[in-house]
């Protein structure tokens, strides 16, 4: 995960730069665009067809392809107002709010702290520790939640909002505290060492001279854990009640049960996306910085 | 106290979520009020700073995946030891070997397949008038939920019978002149057909950061290769793979150890039906609907297993291009 954490912003060219564009751009022949459009449209065209059929009425999906949509446009907004008015949709999307907002602040929060031990105070065993949080980042979800469901119902703690928050916390903990760890690294460190001198605690270090510096990778995570809670199926169909079902359990749910109800189904998933896809498309850059650093969970 | 655990109303829900809020708020301030004195000794903001951390990964991923690998050699109320009866089932009943088999062709194709159209397209709109567009068609399938994307696709594959189709896919079919088809009903070919749905998700990914890897090739080895007379194809297989073989490696890794965890495609289009389930989902069906447990903790500790290798591999490349810098 040594990989390059530059993002690339836009400025203007040099004329030696323009002449390298020009040498490495000789690639793109007829046949090269062709099967760049291929794929453009392959990674297109479903998704637009969805979102097609979730305007138009109950009838026409019925009766005709989406793409004849296109020659004779007919939309209405019913489906979505249908979808939202019964099977507990809107309910659902406002868990999902309640479910990621708590999981993506207080995961944060706990890791900025451990990353910063990790990083700035020199402790015994420092290598070994962080060795073993990174490697638990490999863990695949499904060897812990039996006995952890086990724990939450011993507890009387089960299907509430509680577990589900601890639960997402505790998974996105190694993730947060790796890539943290590693944009807290690459502050210089004669930065920590003057505020020391001055006589600053760890608190103040930490507060006036880091968190100004890791607003960025803050960023960066939190639109990680947030696409990932709020994109969650495992987590919530194990750990919540089925009133507090976020709208991806909810929606999963209705693919099954639906079969065909198309103009419901079609509308719930527009739903359903449209929150990350906002976050993801207004914050794309801090994502692919994340990414780039290493940080993807399975 | 009631509603702090089962609250009903809206207001009440929110109100619970920013009361978690500032309770947690609370206890890291007054640990970190605790632990700031000056002249206590080193250990005493080292726990504090790390401890709640710690904790919970203790409590929440090493402690619970302890009891699973346990509970993998007992029977399903965990209370006889059965050795390794659990794994045997798994290696031998003839659907769960058919489980197993769609498991290595996930892993197998969605990585292989993910990542070559990952960086072909990467390379094809390098640089372009419209990269940046472009790019983010294909990146956009990663910020939707893998349940949104198998609802898009599940559309795609509809069926009905007779000529007009609904499912795009079936109405090709038919304008070529060929029968509709059950495409997520007949097994071996649904699972190819969700396989498809998770290279459709994971491309995104694989294009991006072989993008950034691409971007980082220093131009003096592109020239140098062109004055040598090597260009298109040859530039692409001789150069360009070559330089971005790290990333490739970690591309590929990536995306198979996501492809093993991840239920949620087969979950939401055939529920695990048909012939078409894998460790992730049987997991879920065993421990949660069928009542095995003990079956359940099996599946979970192979799935672990499969990652090691994978994890091994990745490391050892690391080293290898490391080592070569």
């Amino acid at each position: 995960m040594s990989l390059d954490t530059r993002v690339d912003t836009p400025r203007k060219l040099t004329r030696k730069e323009k002449r390298q564009v020009d040498a490495k751009t000789r690639l793109s022949s007829p046949g090269a665009s062709l099967i760049a459009i291929v794929i453009a449209v392959f990674w297109t065209v479903p998704t637009a067809g969805l979102f097609i059929t979730s305007f138009r009425t109950q009838s026409d999906i019925r009766r005709s392809g989406w793409w004849t949509a296109i020659v004779n446009p007919d939309f209405t907004l019913k489906n979505y107002v249908d979808t939202l008015g019964t099977n507990n949709l809107a309910n659902s999307f406002f868990n999902s709010f309640i479910i990621t907002i708590p999981a993506v602040i207080i995961p944060i929060l706990l890791a900025l702290l451990a990353a910063y031990a990790f990083a700035w105070i020199d402790f015994k065993g420092r290598n070994i520790l962080f060795a073993f949080v990174f490697a638990l980042q490999v863990v695949p979800l499904q060897v812990t939640l039996v006995p952890l469901l086990t724990q939450y119902v011993q507890w009387g703690l089960a299907n509430t909002y509680w577990t589900v928050w601890l639960s997402h916390t505790i998974f996105g903990l190694p993730l947060a505290i790796f890539l943290l760890h590693n944009f807290m690294k690459e502050i210089p460190r004669s930065l920590i060492e003057a505020a020391r001198v001055d006589g600053a605690g760890h608190v103040r270090v930490f507060f006036q001279v880091l968190l100004p510096l890791l607003v960025p990778a803050i960023a960066s995570f939190a639109i990680f854990q947030f696409l990932w809670v709020w994109n969650d199926l495992l987590v919530a169909l194990t750990f919540a009640a089925p009133e507090y079902m976020p709208i991806t359990a909810v929606t999963a749910g209705l693919s099954g049960s639906f079969g065909s109800k198309w103009h419901l189904l079609s509308s719930a998933a527009f739903i359903s996306m449209i929150v990350p896809l906002v976050v993801f498309l207004s914050l794309q850059r801090y994502f692919v910085r994340g990414l780039l650093a290493g940080g993807v969970k399975g | 106290m009631e509603w702090l655990l089962k609250p009903e109303s809206l207001p009440e829900k929110f109100g619970v979520m920013i009361m978690a809020i500032l309770l947690f708020a609370l206890v890291m301030g007054l640990i970190l009020a605790i632990v700031d004195r000056p002249r206590l000794p080193r250990w005493v903001p080292v726990l504090g700073y790390l401890g709640p951390a710690l904790a919970l990964i203790t409590f929440g991923l090493l402690w619970p995946g302890m009891l699973t690998i346990k509970n993998s050699f007992f029977d399903r109320l965990g209370e006889n030891f059965v050795g390794l009866a659990n794994y045997q089932t798994i290696f031998t009943d003839g659907g769960f070997l058919i489980v197993l088999r769609n498991t290595l062709l996930w892993v197998l194709l969605v990585p292989t397949v993910a990542t070559a159209l990952g960086l072909v397209y990467a390379v094809l709109v390098d640089r372009t008038r419209v990269e940046k567009f472009a790019k983010t068609l294909i990146f956009l399938p990663m910020a939707i939920s893998m349940v949104g994307a198998s609802i898009i696709w599940k559309f795609m594959y509809d069926m009905k019978p007779g000529k007009d189709q609904i499912g795009l896919l079936n109405q090709v079919v038919v304008w070529f002149g060929g029968q509709p088809q059950p495409w997520l009903l007949n097994p071996p070919l649904n699972t190819f057909m969700m396989i498809v749905v998770m290279i459709w998700i994971q491309a995104g990914f694989a294009m991006t950061v072989l993008s950034a890897a691409i971007k980082a090739i220093p131009d003096e080895i592109i020239e140098a290769a062109k004055v040598d007379g090597v260009t298109g194809t040859r530039l692409f297989f001789w150069v360009t793979v070559p330089s971005v073989r790290p990333a490739l490696v970690v591309v590929l890794t990536t995306i198979a150890l996501g492809t093993l965890k991840s239920f949620d495609i087969v979950y939401t289009m055939t529920g695990g039906n048909f012939n078409s389930s894998i460790v992730a989902q049987e997991f879920y069906t065993q421990s949660f609907n069928q009542g095995r447990p003990d079956i359940g903790a099996a599946l979970a500790v192979l799935l672990f297993v499969m990652i090691i290798p994978i994890i091994v591999y990745n490391i050892r490349q690391m080293r290898i291009s490391e080592g070569e810098r």
